[in-house]
């Protein structure tokens, strides 16, 4: 089973619910998918390995071959090309690797050549939770191929977390699209609420099912709680607004591990996620 | 002498847009036949590159100057390439902006002026979480 944490808002406890979910459980495989900032080592410490590069593929132009026809330039949604009076001039930082240009070209004029976006890590065998992060090159946007790359090392025979990047854009969407159930984590302040609702509408067009984790329980008002219920959303946890947890996580310690009642809870909301989705469509709204 | 100048609208009496890549129209100017041609940018609405294409259809339409705001390093490189003359500094309408270049008022630039995607405007950025809230 594939779950993703998401959020919409930042800091509102994607990576702690990732982190103690995974240490909660056995046979399973976490995912730093917040490529642009993986913070999840931080709490575990792991020695990390490289897996692999991730690249893209971009267009080198022959001037000689080229006749200046444009098509290449008329077909990039991604303007990585301009056709000028006398060149055709390539920009590799726009090029999503597509290859178009390529296939189009009747003079064969274009070769693909290729630019680094950023890397797969993981730590070293035998370190539990089973843990794969990507990394994307500073000054990189192209993101969703990093994540699309990380998650090629998901294993279907067990459990994967998706520790998702904040925000409801195409990183988002490209960590959280082929999952089987999504966890929105979220807290009751103002900024927390409007930002799960833009989240919701995302899990809903991508029909995800979900549910909602409360963090920081107590701060704020009510609204995010009543919205839920009049929604019919299954809220499967609410973690308190306690300085114990604060001060674990300021130490980088997953708070279950100090915490060993929380086990428990975290084991519970897995089967209530594991119910819902064999249960059906109710949450599914 | 072509003169290329961004603008919000068509014609000679629209305003000047400083957005190079988001601005509405290029309105060229013959100085030597007096004719006038206003294009419509097809890229001020596209989600990134516009920049690119802008300086793509200016350097096509045979311009020899352009006068706009601002011009991030990627168009910037296509000016550079077929050589066409930079101005910046424009105010006021289409024909105001030719009579400051006409009066030498203006200044070529001889590199890049901004960085890419300002013309982007505010908040339409894809909520790659910007308030990260950390």
């Amino acid at each position: 089973m594939k779950i993703a944490f998401a959020s919409g808002k930042g800091g509102t406890g994607k990576t702690t619910v990732s982190l103690n979910l995974a240490l909660a459980l056995s046979d399973v495989q976490l995912f730093d998918c917040d490529v642009e900032e993986p913070n999840c080592n931080l709490f575990l410490g792991f020695e990390l390995e490289k897996v692999e590069d991730v690249i893209c593929s971009v267009p080198v132009i022959d001037p000689e071959k080229c006749s200046l026809c444009r098509r290449c330039s008329d077909f990039c949604r991604y303007n990585a090309l301009a056709a000028l009076p006398t060149k055709v001039l390539v920009f590799p930082s726009l090029c999503h690797g597509c290859g178009g240009c390529t296939l189009l070209c009747p003079e064969e004029a274009i070769r693909e050549s290729h630019r680094f976006l950023g890397l797969i890590e993981k730590a070293k065998e035998g370190s539990s939770p089973e843990f794969y992060r990507g990394l994307l090159n500073i000054g990189e946007t192209m993101v969703s191929a990093v994540i699309k790359k990380l998650q090629k090392h998901i294993d279907d025979r067990k459990t994967a977390i998706i520790d998702a990047p904040p925000g409801t854009a195409c990183p988002v969407i490209a960590s959280i699209e082929d999952m089987d159930y999504c966890v929105l984590v979220t807290e009751s302040t103002p900024f927390g609420f409007h930002d799960l609702k833009l989240a919701i509408d995302v899990v809903r067009a991508l029909k995800i099912p979900f549910g909602v984790i409360i963090n920081r329980y107590g701060l704020g008002g009510s609204k995010v709680e009543e919205y839920c219920k009049t929604e019919g959303i299954s809220v499967l946890l609410k973690i308190p607004n306690d300085r114990m947890i604060a001060e674990l996580y300021s130490r980088g310690i997953p708070f279950i591990r100090e915490m060993p009642e929380w086990n428990e809870k975290f084991l519970c909301m897995f089967e209530a996620i594991k119910s819902q989705l064999a249960g059906g469509k109710e949450a599914r709204t | 002498m072509k003169i290329c100048i961004t603008a919000s609208g068509e014609g000679l009496d629209s305003e000047v847009d400083s957005r190079l890549g988001r601005c509405s129209y290029f309105v060229i100017y013959d100085t030597e036949t007096k004719l006038m041609e206003s294009i419509s940018n097809v890229s001020a609405a596209v989600s990134g590159g516009a920049g690119i294409k802008a300086a793509e259809t200016i350097a096509n339409a045979g311009v020899n100057v352009l006068l706009t705001g601002s011009v991030g390093p990627n168009a910037f490189s296509i000016f550079s390439e077929v050589g066409i003359d930079v101005q910046v500094g424009v105010k006021g309408t289409v024909r105001e902006a030719i009579r400051q270049y006409e009066a030498g008022e203006l200044e070529s630039i001889s590199s890049p002026n901004n960085v890419p995607h300002s013309g982007m405007k505010k908040g339409s950025g894809m909520g790659r979480g910007k308030s990260r809230g950390r």
